[in-house]
């Protein structure tokens, strides 16, 4: 489609607990990812971003500079990040600015998410008898998944066995200690068939990207990663999704399927022509149905994948080489800009410890979250 | 309507309503069919069906808005019921031993107070 889109720049926060607050931490990953780029913010013509429960983006620009630019304040869930990218890529492409930031931030307390029951269009008696807690949905979507497809709590086990190793080589991460298959297994049981060092935490961390058109980009310094396209979804009928009090019989609908298609369309590019992914790991269980909904294999296939290392740094398909949401931590609005900014690293040969080898070309990020929406990039170099 | 036998005051089954145009059964009932838009009537669904997916609470939700029974929070199973009308709902699973629950596994599913329940069909339900 249309013009290029390069990003320029990427920063990014350490994620997990932190004393700044959740605006302090997105005006680090901004200053990171100007001077990445190389430029000053009067240069930025025009900012997309947003928090989930840390304040409005828009806001920033008091500490940024008063420069005039329009700011729109992004409030997507899961998307958020995702969403802001989207918003900067067509503010690119409509010839609105030519340098143009997108950034997300949050910071949450302790303890899982906190949902209510009327925000969601339930009864109350939801809330009251108990089934307003998230983990439930992925342990649910996981439990049918494994009895139609052949997985086994191992390859969980080893999902998140990758993650903490893979946070261990990133900086950044939070949980940087490694945690073998079964210290997993034994770490006790959340929602089964999925344990407590399975799942990620809610936290704090922000990100942000400096995106430019190719005349630019042609100014500045630095190696420039193509942003090839962005899409983003929501469920059709027939998906499950967290707090749904029924789900359509029949087959499943996937929004991530349907965001991961898009964006492959839109690029030009397959599933396999793909050397490095970052893919939406609330817990091990998401890592592994995403890896099929994304179309990187068939259903089932998970099982040999995991367990011969092909989604390690050094194999086939490298999945989520900064440890994913379950190192990281998950501030919400941060993410999905994340996985980006890990991609860029990679594509850049800047991953330091954890680069995949071979100089990986071409990147795809996916973020999934409630109440069924997908964000899907695919990057090359 | 039909009654549980063991406990007559209690029915059994949900109240859920059915699109007259493409035909989804939905539940709770909606006044609009969730795939079309169209007008849905009521429907009742005699409750019947087979376990699709599940997980257990191994700990206590936050209150509020959860409210522990009387003894205190026990570890309790969820999941979705399948029923013969299409349709798989979400209901808290009244099972002796946690151990014994199976995707699979025949529950028959009541909604009076609070969300429905679902316990395993004693063999005389079995395809009545």
């Amino acid at each position: 489609m249309s013009t290029d889109v390069l990003i320029c720049g990427a920063g990014r926060t350490p994620f997990g607990r932190s004393e700044a607050s959740g605006r302090q931490l997105a005006i680090g990953a901004v200053n990171a990812a100007l001077a990445d780029a190389g430029i000053e913010w009067s240069r930025v013509q025009a900012a997309f971003g947003g928090s989930d429960s840390a304040g409005l983006a828009d806001t920033l620009v008091a500490q940024l500079g008063l420069t005039g630019l329009p700011f729109v304040n992004v409030k997507n869930g899961c998307a958020t990040g995702g969403s802001a990218l989207i918003s900067a890529v067509n503010a690119i492409r409509s010839g609105m600015a030519d340098v143009v930031l997108a950034v997300g931030f949050d910071k949450h307390p302790r303890g899982a998410f906190d949902p209510r029951p009327e925000d969601w269009g339930l009864g109350a008696e939801y809330g009251s008898d108990g089934l307003m807690v998230t983990t439930q949905f992925f342990g649910m979507k996981i439990q049918r998944y494994m009895h139609d497809y052949g997985i086994t709590p191992r390859t969980l086990a080893l999902v998140a066995e990758k993650a903490y190793r893979n946070g261990g080589l990133t900086p950044e991460a939070w949980r940087r200690k490694p945690v073998d298959a079964d210290e997993i297994l034994d770490s006790g049981m959340v929602s089964d068939p999925l344990t407590r060092y399975m799942f990620c935490s809610p936290g704090a961390g922000a990100a942000a990207l400096v995106l430019c058109s190719p005349e630019a980009a042609r100014g500045l310094e630095g190696t420039p990663v193509t942003l090839r396209s962005a899409a983003v979804r929501t469920r059709r009928f027939g998906s499950f999704e967290v707090f749904s009090p029924w789900i359509p019989g029949g087959p499943l609908t996937s929004v991530s399927r349907d965001a991961s298609a898009a964006a492959f369309e839109e690029a030009g590019v397959d599933p396999g022509d793909v050397d490095v992914c970052q893919l939406q790991d609330t817990e091990s269980g998401a890592e592994v149905m995403h890896m099929a909904e994304c179309g990187f294999c068939e259903d089932g296939e998970q099982e040999r994948l995991v367990a011969s290392g092909a989604t390690g740094i050094g194999g086939s398909l490298p999945v989520n080489t900064d440890g994913g949401c379950i190192a990281n931590g998950e501030p919400i609005g941060a993410s999905g800009l994340r996985q980006v900014y890990e991609i860029v690293q990679q594509l850049r040969g800047r991953a330091g410890e954890r680069q995949v080898p071979g100089e990986p070309r071409v990147g795809f990020t996916h973020v999934y979250g409630a109440p069924g929406v997908s964000a899907c990039t695919v990057l090359s170099r | 309507m039909a009654t549980d036998p063991r406990s007559p005051t209690v029915t059994v089954g949900l109240q859920g309503s059915r699109c007259s145009g493409c035909s989804v059964t939905a539940y709770p009932a909606e006044d609009a069919c969730p795939r079309c838009g169209g007008p849905a009537d009521p429907e009742f669904l005699p409750g019947a069906g087979t376990l699709w997916t599940w997980t257990v609470q191994r700990y206590a939700p936050k209150s509020p808005p959860y409210q522990p029974p009387p003894g205190g929070f026990e570890p309790f199973a969820l999941g979705y019921v399948e029923l013969a009308e299409g349709v798989r709902v979400a209901a808290v699973l009244d099972v002796e031993d946690l151990d014994d629950i199976r995707i699979g596994m025949p529950l028959t599913v009541t909604a009076e107070h609070g969300v429905p329940r679902a316990r395993p069909t004693s063999a005389g339900e079995e395809g009545s």
